[in-house]
């Protein structure tokens, strides 16, 4: 159910406190430098695991590559069954069923994009019966976009209205909502746009569909954090934030679970909170992951492509 | 147990070789003092002794004046203004390619955390030195003349000790002037290790002079007849004694002594950031900080929320070894130090103010304080108007602008101030107003080798760092 919000919407997002630019990336970078090793490496490595969002979304995805990533997601390192699974497998809404037959019983979600990603440039209906696809050939999870156009042209009510609707076609399934910030611009924006899907009842917000640069960073991040954090000291509801795209190696990944840790706080460090939108992350990780169980680096060539 | 929980991630001691005594540097060679005392200094977190040096005594002092005397007259005043700047690019390079090495001496010697030396001081080190050394030969364009004073009597404290160094040395050697300079008693180590770079550059003999000591050493320095400026930095008494004794000489004097300064947070401010810049404000470098923002001026209407938010952020830092790379507070630098703050801190019960720490341990050994907060403060309090130099803020609140400006103001002191607002005509009408050497705009304790420092009233007069650090060592 969407929040009632007294007065207008765009009073309420204006009268949230600004963010300082220079002071939200000197704080993101100052908590760049934590140095995380051995045992918090470790603890690190495969909670990062469990929270990747194993993605792929491209035009030229086919129904055997859908099959091989729902392996990977299910058994990420054929190598050591030790590796836990990832959090969610997101793909088109058109791989949806194969991903589905191919998830079932294993406990790995199912993420759809959905409501014309990534630009989000078509009409409601349209928005509505993608995610009502997605959701009935089976997925548990629906990535929708924003309106970037009304958002930014201050129809606020326009852009709560879709998250609400969507979110009733959702049903069971989650929902997350991709503000796309590298389109927003400023940090104040990012701020009143995860208010404002917070309030229109997203079960998570997202950074970026990761077609738009800049995608996911660690300031941007942060000011989302900080608004799931407000918002549920607010109203009591704990809400998810996912960065997505850009997010490539190990160390970006700690990086992110260091901001979790020290903004959002530890109640948001597990899968059903903090999930990393990526790709080549995984291998990333497990390699790591290797690396610190055996000492030595295995290659790239000992980890699957898909 | 707690989930993702940091490790331990200590920078390692190996990178630095400390020896187990040290003699005074004067006229480019380490040499025994005349005088038979010792200081030793020891590890501010563990206690432990770390070396030994020389308490250098009026003979001692003599020599290095004496030195400097002839290497200014014969030496580097002669130099083309090119080739001093040569030798102070070599230095700054020098200082950067063994930063790490300093960084971890001066975390073990002060006691600051190793995240601050490698991230802050170190890097304002070499770009102090790198600024001035491009002025060298550009100093007919900065306007104050081209001439040297002469020798520079120098003085310098505890809080960032070769940061300090960096601060007097670079200009003076950039103008033409020689030094004798006396790190302070309980920091002295990176001092002798910049005496070995000033070896290592070949810099000539006698135009740097270290000269270790206490408050004794630091007096000859100041009396001594064969200097021609004084630049000192550290607490309003000694700057006051300083003045006396300097009055009635030829020497030119600067002095940056104490703060109490106001962090003005309006309600409208961006405030997870006013959070951020309060705690950098009072708990960067254990509040051992002349320009911290030791008092918190919050306006009424937001009092409650930030320091609900303030509270939340404190409970996060992480106190401890100062050489574990995510420590956020290290060691207080002495005892005499702690002994203040806990008088001060135990005043401001006495008082009648309400205090706050979070509930973090402290270690065994060394010296240690926790960050504390203290609400419920007023104007009278002793911890709103004495500079207390330890990670205790003062929160006091005001409901107009006016009220702000005349509390921030209504100190002997006026070193520095912060104003947080999103509002760019209340920042100019508040700023314009504050009595401080600094004023701070959305950020807090930032600094650039090309921004000027200093203070008014009680903090001190003569700027460092900038064009205007120039004008302290021309004639």
């Amino acid at each position: 159910m969407p929040d009632t919000i007294p007065g207008s919407l765009r009073a309420y997002l204006h009268g949230l406190p600004g963010v300082d630019e220079v002071g939200v990336q000197r704080r993101a970078a100052g908590l760049a430098t934590r140095s995380i090793k051995t045992t918090a490496k470790r603890e690190a490595i495969d909670l990062a695991i469990r929270m990747v969002d194993l993605t792929t979304l491209e035009g030229a995805d086919t129904p055997g590559k859908v099959r091989a990533l729902a392996a990977k997601a299910v058994r990420p390192d054929p190598a050591d069954p030790t590796a836990p699974s990832v959090a969610a497998l997101c793909v088109y809404p058109d791989m949806v069923a194969t991903a589905a037959e191919a998830l079932a019983g294993t406990g790995v979600g199912l993420a759809s994009v959905a409501t014309g990603f990534p630009s989000g440039r078509t009409s409601l209906e349209v928005k509505l019966s993608d995610t009502a696809a997605a959701v009935a050939a089976g997925a548990t999870e629906i990535d929708m976009v924003i309106d970037r156009g009304a958002f930014l042209a201050g129809d606020y009510r326009k852009v709560f209205d879709e998250i609400v609707a969507v979110k009733e076609q959702c049903g069971d399934a989650h929902l997350k909502v991709i503000l796309e910030t590298g389109e927003l611009a400023t940090y104040d924006n990012v701020r009143r746009a995860s208010w404002l899907a917070l309030h229109a009842g997203a079960d998570f917000i997202k950074t970026s569909t990761g077609k738009v640069s800049p995608a996911a960073t660690l300031p941007v991040t942060l000011v989302m954090l900080e608004a799931v954090r407000d918002y549920r000291a607010a109203t009591g509801r704990q809400a998810g934030v996912k960065p997505a795209g850009g997010i490539r190696t190990t160390k970006d990944a700690i990086r992110y679970l260091v901001l979790v840790k020290e903004i959002a706080g530890a109640d948001w460090l597990d899968p059903a909170w903090f999930r990393l939108g990526a790709s080549s992350l995984l291998n990333d990780l497990l390699m790591q992951r290797t690396k610190l169980d055996t000492g030595h680096y295995s290659g790239p060539d000992y980890y699957t492509i898909d | 147990m707690e989930i993702f929980e940091y490790a331990p991630a200590p920078e390692s001691r190996s990178i630095v070789s400390i020896r187990p005594s040290y003699d005074l540097f004067i006229d480019g060679d380490f040499v025994p003092a005349k005088s038979d005392e010792r200081i030793v200094t020891v590890n501010p977190a563990d206690e432990e002794p770390l070396s030994e040096v020389a308490a250098a005594g009026e003979a001692d002092v003599d020599r290095a004046f004496a030195a400097a005397r002839r290497a200014f007259e014969r030496v580097w005043s002669p130099m083309p203004p090119a080739e001093r700047g040569k030798y102070l690019f070599r230095i700054a390079r020098i200082i950067q390619e063994r930063s790490r090495e300093l960084a971890v001496l001066e975390s073990l010697d002060n006691g600051k955390p190793i995240k601050e030396t490698r991230d802050i001081d170190l890097p304002l080190v070499a770009q102090h030195f790198f600024y001035y050394a491009g002025w060298a030969d550009k100093l007919r364009h900065a306007g104050f003349g081209t001439r040297p004073l002469g020798v520079a009597a120098q003085v310098i404290p505890w809080n960032f000790p070769l940061l300090m160094l960096a601060w007097k040395v670079a200009p003076a050697l950039a103008t033409g002037n020689t030094v004798v300079l006396k790190p302070a008693e309980t920091t002295p180590l990176t001092a002798l290790v910049f005496a070995e770079i000033c070896q290592e550059a070949g810099l000539p003999p006698g135009v740097v002079n270290i000269v270790t000591g206490a408050g004794d050493t630091g007096a000859a320095v100041v009396a001594h007849p064969g200097g021609d400026k004084v630049a000192f930095t550290g607490s309003t008494e000694v700057g006051r004694q300083i003045a006396r004794a300097v009055a009635g000489t030829r020497k030119r004097l600067t002095l940056e002594l104490g703060g109490k300064g106001a962090n003005i947070v309006y309600d409208d401010a961006a405030i997870d950031q006013a959070v951020e810049g309060i705690v950098s404000g009072i708990f960067f470098n254990q509040g051992h900080v002349c320009c911290a923002g030791s008092r918190l001026l919050v306006q009424e209407s937001i009092a409650e929320e930030l320091l609900a938010r303030l509270r939340a952020r404190i409970e996060l830092l992480r106190l401890g070894d100062p050489l574990d790379k995510n420590t956020d507070i290290g060691a207080i630098n002495s005892a005499a130090q702690l002994a203040r703050i806990r008088e001060l801190a135990a005043a401001g019960e006495a008082e009648g103010a309400t205090s706050w720490s979070p509930a973090c341990p402290l270690p065994e050994r060394g010296y240690w304080f926790r960050p504390t907060v203290f609400t419920g403060v007023t104007q009278a309090h002793r911890i709103a108007r004495e500079e207390i130099f330890g990670p205790v803020l003062s929160v006091l609140t005001f409901r107009t602008p006016e009220e702000a400006v005349a509390k921030a103001n209504n100190t002997p002191y006026g070193l520095s101030a912060g104003v947080w607002t999103e509002k760019g005509s209340l920042m100019l009408w508040t700023a314009s107003r504050l009595r401080a050497g600094v004023v701070w705009s959305n950020t807090f304790n930032v600094f650039d080798p090309a921004s000027p420092f200093g203070g008014y009233k009680e903090s001190g007069y003569g700027r460092e760092g900038g064009l205007l650090g120039l004008e302290a060592y021309l004639g």
